[in-house]
């Protein structure tokens, strides 16, 4: 059967790139949407967690006896409630460790122990009741000072990896990595200015708006349920039932509407203590964070300290970047993004000589876990402030600057791939003939701009449709929905049967449903899932060809598929009435059952993304606080498959920047405490903090994908921290290192300026 | 433990609950009434997820006692939409893509409502200072303001009735 091969970029479409309503919204604008705390299940208990007050400490004994004896307690779970099925070692094993504390608590709000009761109130009497003999150790929160020979060491048994030979003595290095190509010195020599500077950002939370939050059953004979907000609830099965030493199959997860996740929902927290809480009392269990547990007990992003180092010719050519990144990532290894820093840090430019140096380090911190475009945004704070100034000392535009070393299709990325069709040319471009660009600014203003990059994901994916005898369609996917992305899923099958969007209806399938489904990340779902919708839809097509084919009496091939019709090939085929979807699906049961279409594979061929950010930011010179009153993104999204939410996701994550740029940070006491762990004094921003985000989408196809789309979701937050900090340094003249740009922080800097009487680094 | 027996009423409807003396006028309405419209994003009144109004006024349910709800009218997301016939906010809400994860959108809805029955023509200003306590991690509030500034104008000039739960496409 003939399938539309027309060159796709050419490709004239109906639904894609329209802007029809969620099928999901009306139960979310009415309050019948149930996300991961609004689910019940009879006879269940309440399940609380204890956790670590110490930063870093030898759990010497666990005294759980007075809480076991306490009414309407059911179970009390400790480490010895998680024997280790892992080996040992290993990702798996540090996740086990994470989610209960064995021998240490690593950090303030370690889970230690935990129980289930009858109600919420006698979960917290039973936690008083539980007695932890703690060693308390020395601790380090700060990434630098965890990279010092006389620092506390976490693990005795650490040796960085990635250095030759391995050394001989532990520390907090978990790993060196190392990107790049060309000769940085011999680079460095053809340069006649040279910018270096040192940089340190703070670790920001995710700040979704729903807590954590899981309802488990399990039986006795290891059969079990588990219903809870992810982002990858076969990551969640395959996770949970390893630490359980259960089979994979038996334990059933079923993802609940999902409040926000932003990477902060790709691991596993509470959903194995809900489990081992459910399998001891041999009742339902529902565990819910409270939103300090949240902040001290789930995954934050990475602090950092970064050095810069680039080089350039008179007329504007860089000749070589160099750059050390020292990632903080919690206490175990792996888990700062590191590597994703390194990568991704210049690779916006062209360049012949370039390298990055990054080390994954651990600290008496919450394990950290992705958020958005992990390890970009810190890099490319570094990378787009040197740059800004370079231009500045070469008195060249900026923007020009960018534009003459900007990477393009050819180009060797700063971390190894070569380019095929990218949009970052597209964007300075855009940007530079933006009005926002020539506006007029006014007192206390300045103007900033950055460009970002992010690499996107393919990866697992397994979609099935199926399609009811009245010719309507249910699309089920594997793929939480995290921000409208049942809508795309639903036009991209609409697009490709020719038929309206409201034919069609996705789910999120559970996980006994459909094959393994790999975590909502990497801005994987609408390009992967959505290519896999597509390909299932052309499954679905070849069958429904078939039916017809059978009920003419002409060969299969004979048949080809227009605008929601089966239809014979051409006038040798035979003289047939087209037959409808609608027709074809009513007469299914009497021409051979259901129809359903499939697809599962790993998809490759994401293409990069690459956004530039125009932020204007109006400094009051008495307090040092920044109001941004301006703010533009210009992104490729390869094809915007339905607009409104790819708009969304541009505003989103520039708004979360901004707050990671101005005021959030984790704020540590010398006792390694948390000082800041809730929504008043850790401040994500609100709504009278901003302007309206201006958005504009360029559509530069992704030759991967069959209608040219690329992920959008994480590139989005990557310029912010530079563009803002590069509009703080316009209007106030002085040259900010260190994020966030709180009002204290930029108030010092500028009374600093002026007793020193002039432009400096602060 | 002894239950405090409260007498209220939830969206216009007699409600009688029993509730211990700590718990919040959220716990009641999410684990005792099944109303998880609302919800608890903090506990502490700091994200406005729980946003419900009482006796017309917008209130964090998480800080309020359950116990304190007893002779008031109590407003929920539940009672915002009419037999089939959505408020124009939750419209224009959908029509304008001003959720995403969806989380916050009950007691953004709520407070919006709120700000629009005592200021039916807000500036964008107004609007914003008005949602200052609800928060929102994934929009950056930008289709949220537009959401709210349409569905404010859409009620001024009394077309409100025809707002209709029905899923028609926006070209």
């Amino acid at each position: 059967m003939p399938l539309d091969n027309a060159p796709e970029s050419k490709r004239k479409f109906n639904v894609v790139g329209t802007r029809p309503l969620r099928p999901d919204g009306i139960d979310k604008v009415t309050g019948r949407a149930r996300f991961g705390a609004d689910a019940s299940a009879p006879g269940q208990l309440v399940g609380r967690i204890l956790r670590s007050p110490h930063a870093h400490a030898i759990i010497k004994k666990i005294d759980t006896s007075k809480a076991e004896k306490l009414a309407g307690v059911k179970a009390v779970i400790t480490r010895d409630d998680f024997p280790d099925h892992t080996g040992g070692s290993g990702g798996l094993y540090d996740t086990l460790c994470n989610v209960m504390a064995r021998e240490k608590a690593f950090y303030e709000g370690h889970a230690v122990a935990a129980v289930a009761a009858t109600s919420a109130s006698i979960a917290r009497a039973a936690l008083k009741l539980i007695k932890v003999d703690y060693e308390v150790l020395p601790h380090v929160t700060d990434v630098d000072e965890a990279m010092k020979p006389n620092a506390p060491l976490l693990h005795k048994d650490m040796f960085t990896d990635g250095v030759d030979p391995k050394p001989k003595k532990p520390s907090n290095v978990a790993r060196r990595f190392e990107f790049g190509h060309g000769d940085v010195e011999e680079g460095f020599k053809k340069a006649d200015i040279i910018v270096e500077r040192s940089f340190k950002t703070e670790a920001a939370h995710q700040g979704y708006i729903e807590p954590h939050a899981a309802l488990a059953s399990m039986g006795p004979d290891g059969s079990a349920e588990l219903w809870c907000c992810t982002q990858g609830h076969y990551m969640v099965r395959d996770v949970c039932s390893q630490l359980l030493g259960i089979d994979i199959a038996r334990l059933r997860v079923t993802q609940s509407e999902i409040g926000g996740g932003f990477g902060g929902k790709t691991t596993v927290f509470i959903e194995p203590v809900a489990l081992a809480l459910a399998r001891k009392a041999n009742r339902p269990v529902k565990v819910v964070m409270t939103r300090e547990e949240v902040f001290k007990a789930s995954g934050p992003t990475a602090s950092t300290s970064i050095d810069i180092k680039i080089g350039v010719t008179k007329d504007g050519m860089i000749t070589a970047a160099d750059g050390t990144f020292r990632y903080q990532g919690g206490p175990f290894q792996g888990c700062s993004p590191a590597e994703f820093g390194g990568m991704s840090a210049f690779a916006q430019f062209h360049l012949d000589n370039v390298r990055a140096v990054a080390y994954d380090v651990v600290a008496n911190r919450p394990k950290t876990i992705s958020y958005r475009a992990p390890g970009a945004p810190m890099a490319n704070f570094a990378v787009e402030s040197v740059i800004e100034e370079l231009a500045h000392k070469l008195g060249m535009a900026p923007i020009d600057f960018r534009i003459k070393n900007a990477a393009r299709e050819g180009t060797k990325s700063s971390y190894g791939p070569t380019y095929g069709p990218i949009g970052l040319g597209a964007t300075l471009e855009a940007a530079k003939n933006h009005p926002h660009f020539k506006a007029p600014l006014g007192p206390n203003q300045g103007r900033g701009m950055a460009a970002g990059f992010w690499f996107n994901f393919g990866g697992q994916s397994c979609v099935t449709l199926n399609i009811p005898i009245d010719g309507s369609i249910t699309v089920s996917v594997g793929s939480p929905d995290i921000g409208g992305s049942r809508a795309s899923m639903c036009m991209m099958v609409a697009e490709e049967l020719g038929i309206g969007y409201d034919q069609v209806r996705a789910i999120i399938a559970d996980t006994s449903s459909l094959g393994y489904n790999d975590v909502t990340d990497g801005s994987r779902t609408t390009f992967a899932t959505g290519m896999a919708c597509i390909l299932a839809a052309r499954d679905a097509m070849k069958k429904l060809c078939a039916r017809a084919a059978a009920t003419w009496g002409i060969p299969e091939d004979a048949v080809t598929w227009e605008k929601g019709y089966a239809k014979p090939a051409g006038a040798n085929a035979g003289n047939f009435a087209p037959l409808s979807l609608k027709e074809i699906a009513a007469a299914s049961p009497g021409t051979g059952g259901p129809i359903a279409g499939h697809h599962e594979y790993s998809a490759d061929g994401a293409g990069v993304s690459f956004a530039t950010h125009i932020c204007d930011v109006e400094i009051d010179p008495e307090t040092g606080r920044s109001q941004i009153v301006r703010y533009t993104v210009i992104q490729d999204a390869g094809k915007a498959v339905h607009p409104s939410y790819v708009e969304g996701q541009f505003q989103g994550g520039a708004v979360q920047g901004i707050g990671w740029a101005l005021n959030e940070e984790y704020i540590y006491g010398k006792d390694g405490r948390l000082q800041n762990a809730g929504f008043l004094d850790y401040r994500i921003p609100v709504c009278s903090d901003l302007p309206m985000i201006d958005t504009q989408i360029l559509e530069i196809p992704n030759p991967g994908h069959p209608y040219g789309v690329r992920g959008v979701g994480e590139t989005s937050i990557v310029p912010p921290l530079a563009a803002i900090a590069n509009a703080v340094a316009d209007a106030t003249g002085v040259r900010f290192t260190q994020i966030p740009l709180s009002p204290p922080r930029v108030l010092k800097g500028i009374e600093e300026a002026k007793k020193a009487g002039g432009k400096k680094a602060a | 433990m002894s239950g405090i027996t409260v007498n209220t009423k939830i969206n216009g409807d007699p409600v009688e609950f029993i509730c211990e003396a700590d718990e919040t006028l959220l716990d009641v309405l999410r684990n005792r009434l099944g109303l998880t419209g609302a919800k608890e994003g903090c506990s502490t009144g700091d994200c406005g997820a729980c946003s419900v109004t009482v006796d017309g006024r917008l209130t964090c349910s998480c800080l309020v006692l359950g116990a304190e709800a007893e002779g008031h009218n109590i407003g929920t997301i539940e009672g915002m939409a009419h037999g089939e016939s959505l408020h124009p906010l939750q419209s224009k809400f959908l029509e304008h893509a001003a959720l995403q994860c969806g989380i916050c959108t009950p007691g953004i809805l709520v407070a919006a409502k709120s700000l629009l029955e005592k200021n039916p023509d807000p500036t964008e200003t107004e609007i914003r200072f008005g949602l200052a306590g609800n928060l929102c991690r994934c929009t950056g509030y930008d289709k949220i303001v537009r959401a709210v500034q349409d569905a404010a104008k859409e009620m001024r000039s009394g077309k409100s009735a025809k707002s209709k739960a029905t899923a028609k496409k926006r070209a």
